[in-house]
């Protein structure tokens, strides 16, 4: 950059992006102040969230991708964001109806084998991250480094930690993580209303999440949020492709359960089934596969008893969520749709009836939450003022006491940032260590909630039993991530903690992570920049080789054609190595050396041009 | 920056008292929130996030204590030296005794699938959900007694009644999940 670009005035420009199951999107804060969509290369808006690791072992994103999950099944994966931040053993349901393919040895954090290598979630939702990061870099004509990513409010410590971890690897600084209800909730620009009460109802591809707030002249505070993490529009595919591979075994006596390429290829014509069925009363699912046809009307009231029971699951929470945001349904003046599954005429009318209200539509439910990431973008940035979101953790934080009980330290759907502290001592002379176990989730039992970590508090002083007093503060950030720090009571010294994640990744994995993806940009940049260099060697080549046959040629000393020859034949043993500096210097010395003949061609050229004119 | 405040009452500005207008302590929460809240301080020195992360911290755990009038009233007990524990409503209040004795009967003989019992429990539900709005007025009234006189001895008094607000909403709880889990 010239000193002349430099704009003193220019806002750091952060992105704001939804990583979801299905399709990711970024978003911005146009030059007016509106949110906005960015899209990808191809012009389309929503990013399928699919990775595939082709044959010669470049990582292609979204559509491309996607196409590939029919061919290359084995090299692909969707829906990655069902586990993240998840171990093995939490994911024995999502395996039954994903065609995941779990490398051997996973225990404590998944790998995902493509092809020969494997990669964990977070890399994997890296790879999109990166994608959009670079859709994002390309439309704005500048570099890309912040972002708001948001995350289903029901997401615990875990999620949330692979999902900034995520951002880590692509290169990004994730300056918050946003619950997508309450992104949604700013891209309404609710606040136009001074005062009232909200609620959003967003069942995305993988996830259900319900969020009630309260909107007071610009501030967006939620008072509770619920949900469940594994709910969403698949599980609306999977009834439908369960019916469909019933069909089939009966109708070709042949069970296409296992084989991903027909599974996916179903999976499809299911889809769009089933999005036509917003729209129409009664459609078709269709599928050709290796010359074999399948076909089956289906109506909406079939589809409707089908995906009763799914509809009727977020209808709990909702009711969970009025209560603990202790207000009544006639209270909620305006309940707002989210998630492309908010399509459905029969999800429309169940939370009509349940709120008494007609939802708010007007917003397309696959942008929203992207475009509220845009606004909180704006608003941490500090091009959006007056506005505020106050969000709440959606699960209870605790402490595993005597006989395996949990004690509760931080309630669920508590205002973050929020903290508490408890202090902690020793059992038995000179103990030298404590260790903690920290939790998430609101059984009563340590064995029933979520292990979020162990924290182990080293090199106590040595002292009588019970004597030793350390404090612990426990404290979720804004992101809805656990933050503890440790102090000794009675010396006021800093206290050190080891943190022992009891799923995902150690800081020291994510370092690791991150300096591969660098060597490996690396190297893709150098492979770029030697082709780049190779393609313009192509053309001086090309170039010379033609200007032997001039006249110009043969006016040139014997001395001018020898340095002439050394240079190409230089050029010529550089061309297949990797070093692109090496070859543009050789490119360099042979633009030289031929500058003289380069001279002579253009008089040649005129001269001869001006005889024509003359005749 | 300075240093924080000390006391959830010193940070809302306001007095140590036990009768708050929770519209008033609603709209200091929100304007601390905007001055505070570490979404202000995202690009700016990692000492300044930091502390606006303290801040908001201590701000949103002092409105979840402050509004809520039983910890609110826990809070101030413990600054005036009292323990607080859960401990202390483990002990039966004498004036109950009869009563919960009554109860636990007929729990047990729910449990072991007397469903006559559910009347008993259904009326005992009822009787102390009354007491617990009782209590709440009793409560209140002290409030204000001890922001008027300041005595100790009111302190005392409302301890007293926390330890047995506390124990009966255990019940209450208890006996509700009783009830609805028989049910279900």
């Amino acid at each position: 950059m010239t000193p002349l670009e430099i704009d003193f005035g220019k806002q750091e420009r952060v992105v704001g992006i939804d990583l979801g199951t299905t399709n990711s999107l970024g978003a911005y804060m146009d030059a007016a102040g509106h949110p906005s969509v960015i899209p990808g290369d191809d012009g389309d808006r929503l990013i399928p969230s699919v990775v595939t690791l082709t044959q010669k072992g470049e990582v292609v994103v979204g559509n491309k991708a996607r196409a590939a999950l029919i061919d290359e099944s084995d090299r692909t994966v969707y829906s990655i964001k069902r586990l993240m931040g998840r171990g093995v053993a939490d994911v024995q349901e999502e395996l039954k109806l994903f065609p995941f393919r779990v490398a051997e040895g996973s225990e404590s954090v998944i790998r995902i084998q493509l092809g020969d290598r494997t990669f964990t979630p977070p890399e994997i939702s890296a790879f999109i991250l990166r994608q959009l990061k670079k859709n994002a870099e390309t439309f704005l004509g500048e570099a890309v480094t912040k972002a708001v990513v948001t995350v289903p409010a029901y997401f615990n410590d875990g999620q949330r930690q692979a999902t900034k971890d995520a951002g880590r690897v692509a290169g990004l600084e994730v300056l918050r993580l946003v619950n997508e209800p309450t992104a949604a909730a700013l891209a309404y620009g609710l606040d136009k209303r001074r005062e009232g009460t909200v609620a959003v109802y967003d069942l995305g591809g993988g996830t259900f999440d319900i969020s009630i707030l309260k909107l007071h002249d610009g501030i967006f505070e939620v008072l509770a949020n619920n949900g469940d993490t594994h709910l969403g529009g698949e599980d609306i595919d999977n009834r439908l492709i369960h019916i469909a591979v019933e069909d089939i075994h009966t109708e070709w006596s042949k069970d296409i359960s296992h084989d991903g390429e027909a599974v996916q290829t179903l999976r499809r014509a299911v889809i769009e089934a089933k999005e036509r069925l917003s729209f129409v009363p009664a459609t078709n699912i269709e599928l050709n596969y290796k010359g074999k046809h399948y076909q089956r009307e289906i109506t909406r009231e079939l589809f409707e008893k089908l995906i009763t029971d799914i509809v009727d699951r977020t209808l709990g929470p909702c009711r969970a969520c009025i209560k603990d945001a202790g207000v009544t349904v006639e209270q909620i003046d305006e309940v707002v749709l989210v998630g492309g599954s908010t399509r459905i005429p029969m999800v429309r009318s169940a939370v009509e009836t349940l709120f008494h209200a007609k939802p708010h539509t007007d917003l397309n439910p696959d942008e929203v939450v992207a475009l509220g990431a845009a606004v909180q973008a704006g608003i941490l940035s500090g091009t959006v003022e007056n506005q505020l979101l106050l969000d709440v953790t959606p699960l209870s934080l605790g402490i595993e006491t005597m006989g395996g009980v949990v004690s509760k330290l931080i309630h669920r759907n508590s205002t973050i940032p929020a903290s508490a502290t408890e202090t902690f001592t020793t059992a038995v002379e000179g103990q030298r260590n404590v260790l903690i176990h920290v939790l998430q989730g609101e059984r009563e039992l340590a064995k029933d909630n979520r292990s979020l970590a162990r924290f182990d508090l080293k090199d106590i002083d040595p002292l009588p039993a019970g004597m030793a007093r350390i404090e612990v503060r426990f404290l979720i950030d804004a992101n809805g991530i656990l933050n503890v720090t440790a102090r000794d009571a009675r010396t006021g010294k800093e206290q050190s903690v080891e943190i022992k994640p009891s799923y995902g990744l150690t800081d020291e994995q994510v370092e690791a992570m991150i300096s591969e993806s660098i060597d490996r940009a690396e190297e893709d940049f150098n492979a770029r920049q030697t082709a780049e260099a190779r393609v313009e060697a192509d053309r001086i080549l090309a170039a010379v080789d033609k200007a032997k046959r001039n006249d110009a040629y043969l006016d040139l000393t014997d001395e001018e054609r020898g340095d002439i020859t050394k240079a190409l034949n230089e050029l010529l043993v550089v061309y297949h190595c990797d070093d692109h500096l090496l070859i543009r210097a050789k490119i360099d010395q042979l633009n030289h050396v031929t500058m003289k003949l380069a001279e002579n061609m253009m008089n040649t050229a005129v001269s001869s041009a001006l005889k024509g004119t003359k005749i | 920056m300075g240093s924080l405040p000390s006391t959830y009452y010193d940070f809302f500005g306001l007095e140590h008292r036990l009768d708050l207008d929770l519209r008033d302590l609603e709209k200091r929460f929100y304007t601390l929130s905007r001055e505070h809240h570490p979404d202000r301080f995202s690009l700016k020195s990692r000492e300044e996030q930091q502390y606006a992360l303290d801040a908001t911290a201590i701000l949103n755990d002092g409105y979840r204590t402050l509004r809520d009038p039983l910890a609110r009233a826990e809070y101030l007990l413990k600054e005036n030296g009292f323990e607080i524990g859960e401990q202390s409503s483990k002990n039966i209040p004498p004036e109950l005794l009869e009563e919960v004795f009554e109860v636990n009967r007929a729990l047990e003989e729910l449990r072991g699938g007397d469903e006559s019992a559910r009347q008993s429990l259904e009326d005992a539900r009822n009787k102390f959900t009354g007491m617990r709005d009782a209590i709440d007025t009793e409560l209140a009234e002290n409030f204000r007694e001890y922001d008027r006189s300041r005595e100790r001895g009111v302190l005392e008094q409302i301890r007293g009644i926390l330890n047995r607000r506390r124990y009966i909403r255990n019940l209450v709880n208890e006996v509700e999940k009783e009830l609805t889990g028989a049910a279900a």
